[in-house]
């Protein structure tokens, strides 16, 4: 583990040398929002220059990671040398399940089992599934049972009754109490300024306020994110957790509280789901707590980031070895393309009823193992579009993860065609690709 | 796709300027029977602020002459399913009847609108009568102004609750397009857009100046310190439609979806006996809607030259599209059109659009309709549900 540890001081130094950098230059100010940011963030003005370096810092880190690679040399592979053990960017030996654990484990993703997002489309006639799901829902509403709702949403919950069963999932109920620690949350974000408030500022203008689905929602996500940051039960969440939260401080002012900053997590989508903002707020901290700070964080815990990007890769490696090897050969690591993809559990990458099916799963599996298989499929999905126009083309497409495309797709086919390597023989028999190297 | 051809056309795409010299009687022009044009020689029936209210007064009065059961009322003298205007009156035609209604309820808000203006100019709102005494003094003095040329306006009561959506006010604006009147055959097209405004809603009488508060036009947001232009501040029908069945529920989402197909029928029938249904004509109209916190949505005005430029980049997609879908339509296999055809293209052209109403279909299937379909129950006069998915596909009333 010593490596992953040294791969995060990586990151801290070269965050910390590029703020060092634009301080002794600070004509190239310009230069490098540019050419690093994201979105328009005007100049700063240099007479806040406090504030600057917390831009830079946050651009140079908050922003997706750049993943280099992570290895453990000391670790001796006890298997001959296969030469598939070097192609991947993660070499790590983490217990990850294989395909046949993947398979008892997804189960209800089988064949056999009707899926909301496929087996309620137009040609299926509703009586045969999709009216029966959503009668077993509401039963499951009605009787309160939150072990059945896990359950029933591996294949899907139906949009209506979806924000009640995450909050039967998630134990959220609108207790006075509640909503009074919300209010009084919201009391604290209008006495206390924190640092981290222009942070998590720019975060949202950068990211949400330019999204076609989410750029309504903007007052939400302000209101949430201030609250979550002066929220002190998640830290004390943490301390029984072995994963610690993914903070950082700013350089020079380590342990001090106020210029921590965690990563911004994903509210937007459950926008969608309550408008009142005490639920919101609770459902995502719940989510946050549950899934996704172990996104953001280095650990081996198999729903960890780095479980699932080496989950992803033997995956892509197992079923796709030719797309493996010739994404490779472009120099487009599958990796690096889906990374930020599964960093922010798809929101923003997918349209937002396809991501919602999504983190149904997420909630029934109580596991993010499900990203990294959907990262396979739309990097298959994304190639197989382009049929090989041109490489460059492609890399360009893949790159840049093209949301357009992503926004047809319907996560519960491709959980069929992923766990039933028959089905994706057949999938692909037509293909250009296969055949044409 | 669509190529351009030289003069003698077979399709032209005109502007409203344009289809006025083409059917006014002066100048004896004449389209021939390979010629269609985009408008309707008195779309201005429906377009007209006034014209469209007037039509829509007229037509809910027919109907309870008939005793037709869709002039129903309720209790307090409303209708029941054709109450879809806001109480609107012309200026200065019926000045007196506005000031009764207006000392009725004292602290409402009204809106003016010029009658024949669009991308929301000259619109104001008003909650004091003083207010108007002062705008019809002010333009009344303006110099080259008489009484005859002075521009007609319509005054409408305010939707002051209407539905927020992340503390903002949107409306609606949905493609229809008409074929023919007599029968009337008209789809929907399926990928509309609600127009956000970009500063929080507040009915407070203090803002009720503020027009990036209460008009959601984007040639007025756009001027709006907080106008993005990567989305424009629009919104897909289907994230609209799947933010209101996640939290409020299908039923009451479908309800909302199924009433604004009914406004829009409404109102086509309410055109349709003085409208000009001149077999050369088709019509693609822009629809206004805005639904208040009630989930009822109101017809505010309709268009007869949507907007087919672009703000964004998924705007030109759509409109690029609407405009192919359009004509996939009216001129059926892109062959020179003959207007002598009956108008009914076949499924497969249909692309984004959906038939809303086709009265043929709807007659042919007789008379019991009419009685299965009584209001009173759960889903009114309203037969048969229009899903988008196209498993049914026409709305059954009469």
């Amino acid at each position: 583990m010593l490596l992953i540890q040294a791969a995060i001081s990586c990151l801290d130094y070269f965050s910390s040398l590029l703020i060092a950098l634009i301080a002794s230059t600070l004509p190239h100010l310009e230069f490098v929002f540019s050419r690093v940011s994201r979105g328009s963030l005007g100049l700063c003005s240099l007479f806040s220059l406090p504030k600057t370096l917390l831009h830079l810092w946050y651009i140079s880190f908050c922003q997706p990671l750049v993943l280099i690679n992570l290895r453990n040399p000391n670790y001796e592979n006890g298997d001959s040398l296969s030469f598939r053990t070097h192609l991947g960017l993660i070499q790590v030996p983490l217990k990850v399940k294989d395909i046949p654990e993947l398979k008892e484990f997804f189960v209800e993703l089988g064949l056999t089992t009707g899926q909301l997002g496929i087996d309620d489309s137009t040609q299926v006639p509703p009586e045969l599934f999709e009216n029966e799901h959503v009668r077993i829902g509401q039963k499951v509403l009605t009787e309160q049972d939150s072990a059945a709702a896990q359950q029933y949403v591996r294949q899907g919950s139906p949009t209506a009754l979806r924000a009640e069963l995450w909050a039967l999932i998630l134990n959220i109920s609108s207790h006075p109490e509640d909503i009074l620690y919300y209010e009084q949350l919201k009391t604290n974000v209008i006495q206390h300024d924190l640092l981290v408030d222009s942070l998590i500022y720019k975060d949202v203008k950068l990211t949400a306020s330019n999204d076609d689905y989410y750029f309504v929602f903007e007052d939400y996500l302000y209101q949430v994110l201030l609250c979550f940051s002066r929220d002190t039960s998640v830290l004390s969440h943490f301390a029984y957790n072995s994963a610690s939260p993914p903070k950082s401080y700013i350089r020079g002012k380590l342990g001090l509280e106020e210029y921590a900053v965690f990563y911004p997590p994903n509210v937007a989508p459950l926008c969608f789901l309550y408008h009142e903002p005490s639920k919101l707020y609770q459902i995502f901290r719940e989510m946050y707590v549950r899934f996704f700070f172990r996104l953001h964080s280095i650990s081996s815990h198999p729903s960890g980031i780095v479980s699932l990007c080496l989950l992803f890769e033997t995956l892509l490696q197992t079923y796709l070895p030719q797309l493996f090897y010739h994404l490779r050969e472009i120099g487009a690591q599958p990796l690096r393309i889906s990374f930020k993809w599964m960093v922010r559990a798809f929101s923003g990458y997918l349209a937002t009823d396809q991501l919602l099916l999504l983190w149904d799963r997420i909630l029934g599996y109580n596991s993010l193992e499900i990203l990294a298989g959907k990262s396979k499929f739309l990097i298959l999905f994304c190639f197989s579009a382009c049929k090989i126009a041109s490489i460059v083309s492609i890399t360009r497409i893949i790159r840049e993860g093209h949301h357009h495309v992503f926004s047809t797709l319907s996560p519960p086919s491709f959980l069929k065609v992923f766990y039933f390597p028959g089905l994706v023989v057949l999938f692909f028999a037509n293909i250009s690709w296969v055949t044409g190297f | 796709g669509w190529g351009q051809v030289s003069s003698d056309e077979h399709a032209s795409w005109m502007s409203v300027q344009t289809i006025r010299n083409v059917f006014s009687v002066e100048t004896g022009y004449r389209l021939s029977d390979d010629q269609i044009v985009n408008h309707f020689p008195n779309h201005y029936e429906l377009t007209r602020k006034d014209l469209m209210v007037k039509n829509i007064k007229r037509y809910r009065k027919e109907l309870e002459k008939e005793g037709s059961p869709l002039a129903e009322k309720d209790e307090s003298g409303k209708y029941l399913y054709l109450d879809f205007v806001p109480v609107t009156y012309m200026l200065p035609a019926d000045y007196n009847l506005f000031v009764e209604e207006f000392r009725k309820s004292p602290s409402s808000t009204w809106i003016m609108k010029p009658c024949g203006k669009a991308q929301g100019k000259g619109i104001f709102l008003i909650n004091k009568l003083s207010q108007i005494k002062k705008w019809s003094r002010d333009s009344k003095t303006s110099s080259f102004m008489t009484q005859s040329t002075k521009e007609a306006y319509v005054i409408s009561l305010y939707i002051n609750n209407p539905l927020l959506i992340g503390g903002r006010k949107f409306d609606l604006r949905l493609y229809v397009l008409v074929s023919t009147y007599r029968p009337l055959r008209c789809y929907m097209y399926k990928l509309g857009f609600c127009r956000f405004c970009t500063v929080k809603y507040t009915p407070s009488t203090s803002e009720l100046d503020n027009m990036f508060v209460h008009l959601t036009n984007v040639a007025i947001q756009k001027h709006g310190e907080d106008y993005n232009h990567i989305h424009g501040g629009k919104w897909t029908v289907n994230n609209l439609r799947l933010y209101l069945e996640s939290t409020r529920g299908k039923e009451v989402t479908s309800k909302l979806f199924d009433e604004i197909h009914w406004i829009i029928v409404q109102s086509l029938k309410a055109v349709a006996p003085v409208m000009n249904n001149d077999k050369h004509c088709f019509e693609c109209y822009g629809y206004d809607i805005i639904i208040d916190d009630k989930l009822k949505p109101w017809l505010i005005e309709v268009n007869a030259s949507p907007s087919l430029t672009s703000s964004t980049a998924n705007d030109r997609i759509l409109k690029y599209n609407l405009i192919n879908d359009t004509l996939n339509i009216a001129v059926p296999n892109g062959e020179i059109p003959d207007c002598k055809w009956n108008k009914s293209p076949p499924k497969e052209v249909l692309g984004n659009y959906e038939i809303l109403y086709d009265e043929e279909l709807a007659q042919g299937d007789g008379a019991d309709r009419e009685l299965r379909s009584r209001p009173g129950q759960s889903l009114g006069p309203k037969g048969s549900r229009l899903r988008d998915a196209g498993r049914t596909v026409l709305t059954t009333w009469k």
